[in-house]
């Protein structure tokens, strides 16, 4: 698979609809340059807004300019934005239902060398719980493009959920890209593997190998947990009988707790989850070796699929 | 400019009327310097030093106001002030005579209410009535704060503001974030005198289903942000702020904080932003009634000196007396001369104003029973 940075892809289509609408303000806590806001900044620097190193002071003067009409775009790391901004995203924006977009970016364990303090793997969780707040991760640089103008399409707040780095490119062609619709990415019948964000390409990974054991996996890209999917949910439960979710996130409150809340109510199915098991992150100088040394492999969604066949 | 096509009327009752109309126009240190100016020159700097000192008004407060009665072409003096004398213009001197002996009184100036013009002085005290009956009602809601701070959001939304309550979404209105949101029933019961929505509904106070929530809503007409949760409102008016200076609109932005809210950092980390903008269309008035929910601010938390706070984050600070209308007024026109910076206004107030058994003591954060609500009641008749 070719992979390229969502945050690269994220930053320039950024400066493509400043272009097209100039109500767009980017708010920036000091992170610009990584959050590749640089380029919006260099385009627009009138509508771009250095905040300094203050999350909540950003998501309030959001909340500000959205009530004056404005359509901000306010980007940090998740951790801060999302982990020390929930109240303010919560009390100060999606209680007024404001068109606010929240961008949390190096998500999960990508920052994987800084180690746990920037690692945020409880976000998704945590933007779930808001009231008319959507939550969307998309799986890829180009998706994570399509998943940005959808947000901007849409009048009202959303957290859209990026990683650092670079991400095998799922989606090759045009996409299809709907908030709230899950895609099928690849059709199989003696299982579901649900996943998102750098996942996805993981689930993928995991499908091929499964082909040699005679195991048909289907793979869907369950890009927005909130509104979710639940339709397609109860049909893949139906159809396969057995659903594996993968995420980069804590088990406890992010797409496998969605799913399984989903499937509890609607369809009882045997399901197994892939993610992080309650616990914090740790340094590594690669991101792979990282996301090995906490399980999520090809090799465990795998084994997941395996498991979850036997229970059905 | 156009010449004036009908005859300028002279008569004595005439004159009463432009005398009420000029009075509404210049404020009381105004009116001080135009009746204090020798008829020897006598230079600016020390004009104003004596009266600073005769009437105890700050000497930038009135070196302020000289300058608006200069642009206003009510007195001349040179740049180099220390060296020329300030002198009336003809157009000065009439003023001047006009307005001699009359002390404005912004308690009996008339202002425009759902019930027809109503003297302020006057809606005042109904105000707080209201207040009183809407927690009462209620059972619950913070009286002391929501009395501290009514005369402020009177004084704003009777005379100052630019808004207009049978259009609450009017896109040139000027803006207030009440931050310190638990004073919603005051904030209420101003915004349904103005006439943003049926006096009856402030009875539905906390009511489940009731339009009026515990904490300001902006689904209310009139409200411009959902606040309560203390801290936040002024980072939401300097987002407010910051949009109007990139459409270079005229309107300001007022953000109302309590001085127990000072505690929260993200006020300064707003407060910083702004003084960093310079965002001169932003006003935060502290309402300093010295008390939070657990104590006197200054043994929960040090805030003095409240106005070098301020100061250091790059603000123009004006310090007021946050229960008396015109104090209050004044501060807020000193406010709108400041270029290139915000304004900080340091209220002083009282928890618990205008009703006597309940000033700065329990009461700020009880419900009265009914004979304590007559008792308070009585008073403000």
């Amino acid at each position: 698979m070719e992979s390229s940075s969502q945050l690269e892809s994220f930053g320039r289509a950024l400066v493509e609809l400043g272009r097209e609408r100039d109500d767009i303000v980017v708010l920036d806590p000091d992170v610009a340059s990584s959050t590749k806001t640089i380029y919006f900044a260099e385009s627009f620097p009138s509508r771009f807004i250095r905040v300094g190193i203050s999350e909540q002071d950003m998501l309030g003067i959001a909340s500000g300019l959205a009530a004056a009409g404005k359509t901000p775009i306010a980007v940090g790391f998740a951790m801060f934005i999302i982990g020390r901004g929930w109240e303010q995203i919560a009390n100060s924006i999606a209680r007024q239902r404001l068109d606010a977009k929240i961008v949390g970016t190096h998500a999960g364990l990508s920052p994987h060398a800084d180690g746990e303090s920037h690692q945020m793997y409880g976000d998704v969780a945590l933007m779930r719980t808001v009231p008319n707040m959507r939550v969307v991760v998309p799986g890829d640089a180009p998706s994570a493009v399509e998943a940005l103008r959808a947000a901007l399409e849409y009048r009202g707040p959303v957290y859209l959920r990026l990683m650092r780095g670079s991400t095998p490119t799922v989606y090759c062609e045009d996409i299809e890209f709907e908030m709230g619709r899950a895609n099928v990415l690849r059709e199989g019948s003696d299982a579901t593997v649900i996943a998102n964000g750098i996942m996805l390409s993981r689930a993928l990974t995991a499908a091929e190998r499964l082909i040699g054991e005679g195991i048909n996996v289907r793979v869907i890209d369950m890009h927005t947990i909130k509104p979710l999917d639940t339709g397609a949910i109860a049909k893949m439960a139906k159809e396969t009988g057995a659903i594996v979710t993968a995420e980069e996130h804590s088990i406890i409150g992010g797409l496998g707790s969605a799913v399984a809340e989903t499937l509890v109510e609607a369809i009882p199915t045997p399901m197994e989850r892939i993610g992080i098991r309650d616990h914090f992150g740790e340094s590594s100088r690669s991101y792979p070796e990282l996301l090995a040394h906490v399980g999520l492999t090809p090799e465990a969604i795998a084994e997941a699929v395996r498991r979850v066949i036997e229970r059905k | 400019m156009c010449g004036i096509n009908a005859p300028i009327p002279i008569s004595d009752a005439h004159l009463d009327d432009l005398r009420r109309i000029i009075l509404k126009t210049v404020n009381k240190d105004q009116v001080l310097i135009l009746s204090n100016i020798p008829r020897v020159p006598t230079s600016i700097t020390s004009v104003l030093r004596n009266i600073s000192r005769r009437y105890n008004v700050p000497l930038s407060t009135l070196r302020r106001n000289a300058q608006i009665l200069k642009s206003m072409n009510l007195i001349t003096y040179g740049e180099a002030s220390d060296f020329s004398g300030v002198e009336l213009t003809e157009l000065g001197r009439f003023i001047t005579e006009l307005t001699a002996g009359e002390e404005p009184s912004l308690l009996g100036t008339m202002v425009q209410t759902v019930s027809g013009l109503r003297p302020l002085g006057t809606v005042l005290k109904g105000l707080r009535q209201r207040v009183l009956r809407m927690v009462a009602e209620a059972g619950s809601g913070h009286l002391g704060a929501s009395l501290s701070v009514i005369d402020i959001l009177a004084v704003l939304y009777f005379v100052k503001m630019r808004h207009d309550p049978s259009n609450p979404e009017w896109a040139e209105r000027d803006r207030l974030v009440l931050s310190k949101g638990h004073a919603a029933p005051a904030l209420y019961a101003v915004l349904a005198e103005a006439g943003y929505f049926p006096q009856e509904e402030l009875v539905s106070l906390r009511r489940l289903g009731g339009l009026l929530q515990g904490h300001p809503e902006i689904q209310i007409p009139g409200v411009d942000a959902s606040t309560g949760s203390l801290g936040q409102g002024l980072s939401i008016a300097v987002g407010m702020a910051l949009a109007a200076k990139m459409d270079e609109a005229p309107h300001k932005v007022y953000a109302i904080i309590g001085d127990g809210e000072l505690d929260e950092g993200q006020i300064w980390e707003a407060a910083l932003t702004a003084g960093h903008h310079g965002l001169d269309n932003l006003v935060a008035i502290v309402d300093r009634n010295q008390f939070q929910l657990t104590g006197r601010t200054e043994e929960v938390k040090a805030m003095e000196p409240v106005g070098e706070k301020w100061k250091s984050f790059g603000w123009e600070v004006v310090e007021a007396d946050g229960n008396d209308p015109p104090s209050i007024l004044d501060a807020l026109d000193v406010c709108e001369l400041t270029g290139g910076k915000p304004s900080a206004i340091i209220a002083h107030t009282t928890k618990g104003k205008g009703v006597s058994f309940m000033e700065g003591n329990k009461f700020s954060k009880s419900i009265p029973d009914a004979s304590e609500l007559a008792r308070a009641l009585a008073e403000l008749a």
